[in-house]
């Protein structure tokens, strides 16, 4: 019995196969893994990690996967999901070092903490729903506090100032979520190959969180098939960006650091993911133009171009490409093995020094103002070097101009007041309709919905900077609306701003090659940039002052319910009247007395008869007062010396 | 407060004339006690304010780190020589530099920001323009961002300041620290440069450490111009700043449009002077944190520092105190009684532990009177009050080495143990996550571990001010049973606003110390330049004709009026009581310190001021007495003889004839530095000072 369940296993398995094959798609299901590696400016290293996985348009019904991760394509379908792009991010990204015209920077350099958006398709009024279940989804897929995100007061629909023209489109930041570990396990969970072989296996943890900046990234796009009947296809790219600074023992500081990949990680690939359709490695060269010859053809001239005066390669590359501000050197890591483990290695030789592409603009925001009341925001647009060589200038009306989107989220308890939309190009200020293309805002309602601000500047090609300030008003919190550690103040998650004429791409000289990481950077993609988070210090009580708040309160109803009910219970005449005829009863005592004291203060002559002058009462009562008070006092010493003295 | 109440509760029982009650409630009881007690009372509480005053430095409590996440000193100091090479090699720069060169220029400037990009910072610079603070009346309470820019500014001054800023490699920039070290780039000496030694001796090892979570910036200011003045056109480049074109920026050669930088809010700030040389066998590290009008940062602040410089780096720690009072017999004699109560108590009971040596004592006042008279001015201390205006807690730490400047063997270890104590507590601030609010903001230091909180100091003024309502009931009642015996008054029914004419009477002369207080805006509007002197005469003359003024046309406001218009002068004396006893109260809540002081002051003049006719004419010694105590304590009370007396305790000489014009330029710097003291002292201290003139030479 045994042996024929196992001689059918086999068949079973082939035929599965079979029927995969021939119910399926066209195309299989493909993955691929990427690493590029760049040696930064300021002497760190970028290393992106790429991995893409496209499940090809398919009949819905009874849907198998091989390679894909089946969370994700049953989140997509469950709630309908266009597109989609997670980052979790860690680190400033560097925009003047790092660059901020290039692909890379543009699709990757994300803000702190974490960012969502997702374009649905659903009906419109179900948008909302589905964005909540979505964040929950992902919540749990990512132990992530995502879920923060289903708030009305903490997302927003951008409806063009993003770089996407959705209506459906839903964007939410979380600037305060810490990055860790715990994040990346269930990303990796999602490749074939997790982190056990291939590219992934670089990754060790503790050299990934040491650097300057960590990024993860999944973007997920459906891909309509265009065909009746069959679903739509989704493509995951999942990338890991990590900035690192290799250890180094030269003094000098004007040199590169040398490093390798077991440098940099601490480990070395041994082979690459057997599932993976291709999994190559990528060094990028920024600013190697002056070797640049017309022809490659001889092994001379290809041989120097990566063993030269100012560097050398510990590995031959498989090839070369050429782009427009650098080379880009290509290796395969399939020849790799146990034996002989993958490590490329990068020695500088000589000072090298070049810079990185900027964006057209520099973008950097703060708070100004003092004190718990109002504040406002600026933006400041400064022009970089590079501006003036830029392509995507435009000519409206015979002026050259840059276009730049600004999209920033409020949430509420930032009252802003947008009619205090100041701008500012060169010093001189400008009114709305000589910069301000377009403007979209949605204001902010309290504890329901957070505002939002959508712009689209024009200005003149030759600015040298712009700043955009906008007053608001601290809003008051409800105590128990405080989050943990409210004394540090509350985030304004980060500005985006882009720049829709600007597109960044790279272009390669030679024919494009089939990897799914060069075609991701050969397409133009929209130049963008984060600016900072900002931290508003806002009022926040005492958190013991509820106690306090609650005493006194107590103590105030208590007095008011006291004296009411004093009123309302006592009947004043019927007292006077008994009180009178105990005065005519009885002279003398302390309300006799004070009857009479009342009468002196007031200059009035005593009515009763008395037998006593009122000096000798009023030193009656002050010997007997100060008795009494001795004797209180001397009693409570007593209790002291002897309570203590134990 | 109490006091008031049961007041009010009295007086209903006195002017409900419609039917007698015959029992009053206790606390009515205990208030017409009290009332009826009045001058026992009120000697018994003001005597007890006083002494719970001298007292205050046997009941100051040890500081103790109240935030858990500062964690001072808890962490390995990691610089090695290697920063303190290069800090030293800093200093040596720049002095060299200014040995070979002179002039004016921004070089020195250029080679500091040098070092700091070296070490992988940020680096900007700043000019600013020397005069910052111009007198608005309506300008006094209002923020810091709300002086206007001087339109047409002259290139001739300006000052450049070099800042520095290391991001944090994993941070989000969210929050910063400032270091500030003022540097005179033209006259500095060689101690200030050694501030530059230490802070550049840490910054080159927080370019490279890890741990960093907010961004640090290191400022140099430059105090060619003074001290606070740099920063606060820092602060207010950082915080406000103007987007519009300024001609200032043109000036000279370096062009610093549009380069300055931010690093998101700040957390703290750290004022490093280096001063002097120390007087003691160790280095001297002294702490200043007074900000204007009182402010003080959170007291953990000054708890780090002092944790980490004492038990750490072995610095003497000290924060100011009047020496005069040091060498005060009075004082000794106190503290010598105090001392012997607190023996007594202890072998009493061995549990009574609050006596403290004379020593002690004497120390403890010293620096509490410093500590006050501080607070009451409302003048910062330092570059770190301007700090305070943007919620900023900072602290000024003036370093004395104890060797001189040119000593090369003992720098090494001076830089080393002065960044290792800048870079302890910058560590501690780097750990907090919320920012400061743990500790106290309200308290008097009486050394520099050593404090005493607002539930125990006010204790003093509360009792000071205790009597003047009970006072005041008393006086009015006598005040209307005199009038009522004198005048047979036909409009009876009027009978309770007897207290009119008196309030009238204080009224307008509150309203004389108003224009008063405004008076030198004006003053100073005069075209022409005039020497403080000057000014304080024109200010003088303009003030006792508007008295004269007031005098004449408000009826019954004269001391020296018919005796028809005037007024009783136990209501005035009850109604001038009450207006001082609520602008105490006020200023109280504005300024702690100036109150208490105001109190010491204003309490017992008011308390004892009698007319001084009846007394010369009944020739009793008693009468006499209170007439010479009463003219004494006015004497003292003018608020240029206060300023003279001060003066002399503080051991500041005076150049006889140049009062006035001193006290001009005190007044000036007070209100140069928004401080509530000038407002108390012309709207409050000076009406009632007149007032008890006026009751002085009252006609009765």
């Amino acid at each position: 019995m045994a042996s024929l369940v196992r001689s059918w296993i086999p068949l079973l398995i082939l035929q599965s196969f079979l029927v995969a094959v021939a119910f399926g798609s066209k195309e299989a299901e493909q993955f691929s893994e990427a690493l590029l590696l760049k040696p930064l400016p300021d002497r760190k290293v970028l290393a992106h990690f790429h991995f893409e996985n496209r499940a090809p348009p398919s009949n819905s019904h009874g849907r198998h996967h091989h390679l894909f991760p089946k969370a994700i394509s049953q989140l997509v379908q469950k709630f309908r999901v266009k597109e989609m792009e997670l980052s979790f991010t860690q680190g400033r990204w560097n925009h003047e070092h790092w660059g901020g015209f290039d692909p890379l920077s543009s699709m990757n350099a994300k803000p702190v903490g974490v960012e969502l958006w997702a374009v649905f398709d659903v009906p419109q009024s179900q948008v909302d729903t589905s964005w909540k279940n979505l964040t929950h989804a992902l919540s749990g897929l990512f132990c992530a506090s995502i879920n923060f995100l289903e708030s009305s007061t903490s997302y927003a629909a951008p409806t063009w100032g993003f770089g996407t023209n959705s209506d459906k489109l839903r964007y939410g930041s979380l600037p305060r979520e810490a990055v860790c570990t715990e994040n990346l396990t269930p990303w990796l969970k999602l490749l074939p190959c997790r982190d056990k072989d291939g590219i992934s296996a670089l990754m060790n943890r503790p050299s990934v969180y040491r650097g300057f900046y960590h990024s993860q990234r999944l973007h997920l796009s459906t891909v309509e098939s265009g065909q009746e009947g069959l679903g739509s296809g989704i493509v995951l790219e999942q990338t890991l960006t990590v900035v690192l600074q290799p250890e180094t023992t030269s003094v000098e500081t004007n040199m590169q650091p040398s490093w390798s990949l077991s440098s940099l990680f601490g480990r070395k690939v041994v082979g690459s993911c057997v599932l993976a359709k291709s999994s190559n490695v990528y060094l990028q060269l920024e600013g190697r133009l002056g070797h640049e010859s017309k022809n490659v053809d001889t092994e001379i001239e290809a041989h120097k171009l990566w063993k030269n005066a100012d560097f050398d390669l510990s590995l031959k590359p498989d090839r070369v490409l050429r782009e427009s501000s650098g080379l880009l050197f290509i290796f395969d890591i399939d020849k790799s093995s146990d034996s002989e483990p993958f490590d490329l290695g990068l020695n500088w030789k000589l000072p090298s020094k070049w810079s990185c592409q900027q964006a057209p603009l520099q973008a950097s925001r703060f708070l100004m103002g003092s004190g718990n009341e109002r504040g406002a925001i600026a933006i400041l647009l400064k022009a970089t070097e590079s501006q003036e060589k830029l392509p995507g200038r435009e000519l409206t009306d015979g002026r050259c101009t840059i276009k730049a989107n600004i999209f920033q989220i409020f949430p509420w308890y930032i009252k802003v007041y947008y009619h205090t939309l100041q701008i500012f190009v060169d010093q001189q200020q400008k009114t709305d309709s000589e910069v301000l293309k377009k403007i979209n805002v949605s204001p902010s309602t309290d504890k329901v919905s957070s505002g939002m601000l959508e712009m689209m500047l024009e200005l003149p090609c030759e600015v040298k900077s712009a700043a955009i300030s906008i007053e608001y008003d601290k809003g008051f919190l409800h105590i128990d609306e405080y989050p943990p550690d409210a004394n540090q103040g509350f985030d304004i998650p980060s500005a985006l701003i882009s720049f829709p004429s600007h597109h960044a791409s790279l272009d390669f000289q030679e024919e494009l090659s089939k990897s799914p990481l060069l075609s991701s950077f050969k397409e133009k993609s929209l130049v963008r940039s984060y600016t900072e988070v900002l931290l508003v210090p806002l009022t926040t009580p005492d958190f013991s002052m509820p106690y306090n708040v609650i005493t006194i309160t107590c103590t105030i109803f208590a007095l008011y319910f006291g004296s009411l009910l004093n009123v309302l219970r006592r009947r004043i005449g019927e007292e006077e009247r008994f009180l009178k005829s105990q005065a005519g009863k009885k002279t003398g005592g302390v309300k006799q007395l004070l009857l009479r004291l009342t009468a002196k203060i007031r200059g009035r002559p005593i009515e009763a008869p008395s037998s006593e002058s009122p000096a000798a009462e009023s030193s009656f009562l002050s010997t007997k007062l100060i008795f009494k008070i001795i004797l209180i006092a001397g009693a409570a010493a007593a209790w002291q010396y002897f309570s203590t003295d134990k | 407060m109490a006091t008031e109440k049961r007041d009010k509760e009295e007086e209903e029982v006195k002017t409900d004339d419609g039917s007698l009650k015959i029992k009053p409630r206790p606390i009515v009881q205990l208030g017409i006690f009290l009332v009826a007690h009045s001058p026992v009372f009120s000697v018994v509480f003001s005597a007890a304010g006083v002494l719970a005053l001298l007292i205050l430095p046997l009941l100051a409590k040890n500081t103790y780190i109240s935030e858990n996440a500062l964690m001072p000193g808890s962490a390995r100091s990691m610089l090695s020589n290697r920063d303190v090479s290069d800090g030293s090699k800093l200093v040596k720069d720049i002095k060299n530099y200014r040995l070979n060169h002179e002039g004016q220029g921004v070089e020195v400037q250029k080679l500091i920001g040098k070092y700091m990009s070296e070490m992988g910072a940020e680096v900007y610079y700043q000019k600013f323009h020397p005069e910052g603070n111009q007198f608005h009346p309506l300008h006094f309470f209002s923020g810091p961002d709300s002086y206007t820019l001087l339109d047409n500014v002259s290139c001739a001054s300006y000052g450049v300041n070099v800042a520095g800023i290391i991001r944090a490699p994993r941070g989000d920039g969210k929050e910063s620290i400032v270091l500030v070290t003022p540097y005179d780039f033209i006259n500095g000496g060689d101690y200030e440069a050694l501030s530059l030694g230490i802070t550049g001796t840490l910054f080159s090892l927080l370019a490279r450490v890890t741990w960093l979570s907010k961004d640090i910036i290191w400022l140099v200011a430059d105090s060619r111009y003074g001290d606070y003045r740099p920063v606060a056109a820092w602060l207010t480049e950082y915080h406000s700043p103007s987007f519009k074109d300024s001609d200032l920026l043109k000036c000279g050669e370096l062009n610093t449009a549009d380069k300055f930088r931010r690093a998101g809010t700040m957390a703290a700030a750290l004022v490093l002077k280096v001063d002097g040389r120390s007087e003691r066998f160790e280095d001297t590290l002294s702490i200043y944190a007074e900000a204007s009008n009182g402010q003080m940062p959170n007291l953990d602040l000054i708890n780090v520092v002092n944790y980490l410089a004492v038990h750490r780096q072995g610095f003497y720690v000290k924060v100011e105190k009047v020496v005069s009072l040091l060498s005060s017999s009075w004082l000794k004699i106190i503290g010598e009684i105090f001392e012997a109560v607190g023996k007594l108590a202890h072998t009493l009971n061995p549990d009574w532990n609050f006596g403290i040596p004379t020593a002690d004592y004497l120390e403890g006042s010293a620096t509490l009177a410093s500590s006050l008279y501080s607070q009451a001015l409302g003048i910062p201390t330092g570059p770190h009050g301007a700090f305070r205006d943007y919620q900023v807690d900072a602290i000024t730490l003036k370093v004395s080495p104890r060797f001189p400047p040119d000593s090369k063997t003992r720098q090494h270890d001076f830089f080393l143990r002065g960044a290792k104590l800048l870079e302890g507590t910058i560590r501690s601030v780097n750990n907090l996550l919320e920012k400061f609010h743990q500790s106290f903001f309200l308290y008097l230091l009486t050394s520099p571990s050593k404090f005493i909180s607002v539930g125990v100091y006010m204790i003093a003024f509360a009792l000071l001010v205790a009597s003047l309502p009970m006072v005041a009931a008393s006086l009015y009642i006598d005040g209307c049973k005199a009038l009522n015996n004198s005048t047979l008054n036909p409009a009876g029914n009027f009978k309770s606003w007897k207290w009119l004419d008196a309030a009238k009477q204080v009224f307008a002369l509150h309203l004389f110390g108003l224009i008063v207080t405004l008076l030198p805006y004006f003053i100073c509007q005069v075209p022409g330049q005039h020497s403080p002197s000057n000014r304080s005469i024109m200010w003088g003359t303009t003030s006792s004709s508007l008295l004269l003024i007031t005098f004449a046309t408000i009826p019954g406001c004269s001391p020296f009026s018919s005796r028809r218009h005037g007024t009783n002068w136990a209501v005035l004396k009850s109604v001038t009581i009450s207006a001082a006893f609520i602008g105490l109260c006020l200023m109280s809540i504005i300024n702690f310190a100036t109150a208490e002081i105001g109190a010491l002051l204003l309490v017992p003049t008011c308390l004892i001021v009698q007319p001084i006719k009846p007394a010369l004419r009944s020739r009793r010694i008693k009468s006499l007495l209170g007439a010479f105590c009463s003219m004494v304590l006015l004497t003292i009370g003018f608020p240029v003889m206060l300023f003279a007396i001060s003066k002399g305790l503080f051991g500041e000489g005076l150049v006889g004839l140049s009062l006035g014009g001193e006290f001009w330029t005190w007044l000036e710097s007070l209100w140069a530095w928004k401080s509530a003291t000038y407002l108390y002292i012309g709207m409050v201290h000076l009406p009632c000072w007149l007032l008890c003139l006026c009751i002085l030479f009252h006609p009765s």
